[in-house]
C-alpha cells in the first residue's frame, strides 16, 4: 500500500476515486478496527465540509470511546464532563447563535449519566444537533452494561446476560425525546452497509441544515457495533447488530419537520 | 456615571453582572440566593445588553453551561448556595483543569447535607482547599458588604480572565439577603465576537480559516504531559498568591489582640472592636478579602505585635487552620464560632476574646 502511495504515476487526478475530508485530521483514530465510530466521524466531517461550515462549527466531545473526538475533527471542539455535552452545547449556541453546534455522544454518556441534560436540552428546543452512537455497551471502560444493553445481552457487569428483573430495562431514549416538543427531527440510522452509510449521511446533513431554521434539536441516533465489547469479529458483530439490535432499535425516521412519522 | 441604590446583596450581584457586560448567567433556584436569578429574569437584560439568562434543570447543568460559554471566551456567571455548590464541584474542577474563566457565587447556608437556609461560613474549606477532585485552587473573594457583592463581579472577571481560572465569590446568607446602599458602576458594553476572538485566542469561537483548531479539554492520557500541565497550574497559583492577596485592617496599629474574620463575621467583629476598646481592650481586625490567596504574610506580621489572635467564623473552625499555619506557633491562636445558621453577637465575640485569648 505504501508503495502505491509513492508512485506518482498512479497518484493522478483521473485515478482519484476517494479522498479523506479535510475536516478530519490526520491523527490515527483511537477506535477499534470494525467500529462504527470511524464511519460516523467521517460522515459528520463530510457534511461539515460540504456545507462549508468548518470555520463556523463548534463540536462537543463526550466521555466514552469518542472522548478524543476533538483530536479527529479539524474544527473548534470542547470536551465535556460525562453526560453534560448538551448543557455545554446549550450555552455555546445561545451565546454564539450564528455558529453550528453539535454534540457527539455515546449511549452511556447520553442515556445514563446525562439523561437529565439530554431530556432538558431536547425539551427546551435548543437549536443544536445531537449525534448519538448507540452500541449497547460501555466500550472505553471495558464492556460494562449500558442503559441500552439488550435484555439477555452479556456484558462485564451483566456476565450472565442482562436480567431485566434485577437490572432494569434498556432505555429507548430516542423514542422518548421524540415525544418532546423541542425536538424537530429524530431519526435512527446505521453505518454497517454502503446503503446505510448513504442514508445516515443524508440524515446528518438534514440535521445540520435544520439549525438554519432555528426550530429545535435534530437528534440522529446511529445504532452501531462494539466488536471488542461484544467479543465478536467485525463481520459477526455487524450480523449480531442486524439480528439483535435492529429489532429492538428499528432504523428509520421517528420525527421529521417537527411531526411524528406515522 | 455611578448610581446609588438601596439593594439586597443578591440583587446587587445580579445588577452588577448586567452592568459589567456579562454575556450569560446560568442558574438554578436555591435559598438564600434565588434573588439573583429572579432579579435577572425581571430585568430582562437580554433585551438591553443581549445578556443570556437561563434557568437550568439543575446546578450540574448550570455549571456545565458556564463551561460551554467560558470555553467560547464569554463572560459567564452562575450562583448557588452550599448544597448546590457541592453539585457544581465536578464542573468547577473541569473549569480549573481546562483553565476557563468564570465567576461563581456561593451564598453560603448552614450544612452539612440540606442543612439550614440560614447564613453560615461552613464552605470555607470547600472553597479554598479545592472542593472538587484534583490539585487545583480557586481565587476566592469574600464580600463583607452589599457594595462588595457588586464590586466583586467586575474584580472577579478581571482576575478570571487575567489568570484563566474560575473565581468564587464566597458570600453568605447575611450579605446576600441584607439591604445596604450600593454605588453601581456605569453600564459596560458587552464585548463583540471580534473583541473576544482578539482577547481570547484560545477560545472555541469557530476554527480560524488558517487554523489550527482550538481544543478545550481537561483530559491528558499521557501522565508525563499531565504532570507538566499540573506544574503550570501550580505556578499560576503561586503567581496569584504573590500578586493578588487582598485584605483590610481596622484598628490594628496599636492592637494588643487581633480578630481575623471574613465576610459577615468581619462586620460583627467591627462592632466587637468598638465594644472591646470601650472596655480598654486594644483589639484590631484583620479581614481577609481574598481567602485564596490567603493573607498569611500580613497575619504573620502581627505575630510579634499582638498577644493573641481570635478567628471568628460562622463554622466549627476552618480558617483558623490557615491562621495557625501563617503564624506557625509564634502567637496564641483560638477560634470562636457559631454555626448551623446561628449568627454570633458582638458581645459574644468580645466575651470569647476575653475567655479564650486574654484569660485563656
Amino acid at each position: 500500500m505504501v508503495e502505491t502511495f509513492d508512485k506518482p504515476e498512479i497518484r493522478t487526478p483521473e485515478n482519484l476515486v476517494y479522498s479523506k475530508t479535510k475536516v478530519l485530521t490526520d491523527n490515527v483514530l483511537s477506535y477499534c478496527p470494525g467500529c462504527g465510530h470511524g464511519t460516523t466521524h467521517r460522515l459528520v466531517a463530510e457534511v461539515i465540509e460540504e456545507m462549508g461550515i468548518q470555520n463556523n462549527t463548534i463540536g462537543v466531545a463526550p466521555v466514552g470511546c469518542s472522548v478524543l473526538a476533538y483530536n479527529f475533527f479539524d474544527i473548534d471542539m470542547q470536551q465535556a464532563a460525562h453526560g453534560r455535552a448538551p448543557a455545554l452545547a446549550t450555552a455555546i449556541k445561545r451565546l454564539l447563535p450564528e455558529r453550528f453546534v453539535f454534540t457527539y455522544q455515546g449511549d452511556g454518556d447520553l442515556a445514563a449519566i446525562g439523561t437529565a441534560e439530554t431530556i432538558h436540552a431536547c425539551n427546551r428546543g435548543e437549536n443544536i444537533v445531537i449525534i448519538f452512537v448507540n452500541n449497547g455497551i460501555y466500550g472505553m471502560t471495558g464492556g460494562q452494561m449500558a442503559p441500552t444493553t439488550l435484555p439477555g445481552m452479556p456484558t462485564s457487569t451483566s456476565p450472565y446476560g442482562r436480567d431485566t428483573q434485577i437490572m432494569g430495562n434498556p432505555l429507548k431514549i430516542t423514542e422518548l425525546v421524540a415525544q418532546l416538543p423541542g425536538t424537530y427531527m429524530v431519526t435512527r440510522q446505521a453505518v454497517h452497509t454502503p446503503a446505510a452509510v448513504r442514508k445516515a449521511k443524508k440524515a446528518i446533513r438534514q440535521a445540520f441544515e435544520n439549525q438554519i431554521l432555528n426550530k429545535g434539536v435534530s437528534f440522529v441516533e446511529v445504532v452501531s457495533n462494539c466488536n471488542s465489547g461484544w467479543k465478536l469479529p467485525p463481520v459477526k458483530a455487524n450480523e449480531w447488530m442486524v439480528n439483535h439490535m435492529f429489532p429492538f432499535y428499528p432504523l428509520g425516521d421517528i420525527k421529521i419537520n417537527g411531526e411524528m412519522v406515522k | 456615571m455611578k448610581e446609588l441604590k438601596l439593594m439586597k446583596g443578591n440583587e446587587a450581584f445580579a445588577e452588577a453582572a448586567i452592568r459589567a457586560g456579562v454575556d450569560g448567567y446560568f442558574g438554578y433556584p436555591i435559598t438564600p440566593q434565588s434573588e439573583v436569578l429572579e432579579y435577572l429574569m425581571a430585568q430582562k437584560p437580554y433585551e438591553q445588553t443581549g445578556m443570556v439568562v437561563l434557568q437550568a434543570e439543575s446546578e450540574v447543568a448550570a455549571i456545565n453551561m458556564v463551561y460551554g460559554g467560558a470555553a467560547c471566551g464569554k463572560k459567564v456567571v452562575t450562583s448557588s448556595s452550599s448544597p448546590g455548590i457541592s453539585l457544581k464541584m465536578e464542573g468547577i474542577s473541569y473549569l480549573a483543569g481546562a483553565e476557563l474563566p468564570a465567576v461563581i457565587l456561593n451564598v453560603v447556608r448552614g450544612g452539612p447535607g440540606l442543612g439550614t437556609i440560614q447564613p453560615s461560613q461552613s464552605d470555607y474549606f470547600q472553597a479554598t482547599k479545592g472542593g472538587g477532585h484534583g490539585d487545583y485552587r480557586l481565587i476566592v473573594l469574600a464580600p463583607a458588604s452589599v457594595q462588595e457583592m457588586a464590586d466583586f463581579v467586575g474584580l472577579g472577571f478581571d482576575l478570571a480572565f487575567k489568570y484563566r481560572t474560575p473565581v468564587m465569590v464566597l458570600s453568605d446568607g447575611v450579605i446576600g439577603q441584607m439591604m445596604e446602599k450600593v454605588e453601581l458602576e456605569p453600564q459596560v458594553t458587552r464585548r463583540t465576537n471580534e473583541e473576544v476572538a482578539a482577547q481570547c485566542p484560545w477560545a472555541t469561537t469557530g476554527r480560524p480559516v488558517n487554523g489550527p483548531h482550538r481544543i478545550i479539554t481537561s483530559l491528558e492520557l499521557d501522565s508525563a504531559k499531565q504532570e507538566i500541565h499540573n506544574h503550570k497550574l501550580q505556578n499560576k497559583y503561586k503567581e496569584i498568591e504573590e500578586q493578588e492577596t487582598r485584605f483590610e485592617t481596622i484598628g490594628c496599629d496599636d492592637a494588643d489582640y487581633l480578630f481575623v474574620a471574613f465576610g459577615s463575621s468581619a462586620r460583627i467583629c467591627q462592632k466587637a472592636v468598638q465594644i472591646a476598646r470601650a472596655k480598654g481592650i486594644k483589639v484590631g481586625l484583620l479581614r481577609p478579602i481574598t481567602l485564596f490567596p490567603f493573607p498569611s504574610k500580613a497575619i504573620d506580621s502581627y505575630s510579634k505585635q499582638v498577644k493573641g489572635i481570635l478567628t471568628v467564623e460562622m463554622n466549627a473552625g476552618q480558617m483558623v487552620e490557615d491562621v495557625m499555619l501563617a503564624v506557625n506557633g509564634k502567637v496564641k491562636v483560638a477560634h470562636f464560632g457559631r454555626f448551623g445558621g446561628i449568627i454570633p453577637t458582638p458581645d459574644e465575640v468580645v466575651k470569647a476574646l476575653e475567655t479564650k485569648i486574654i484569660g485563656g
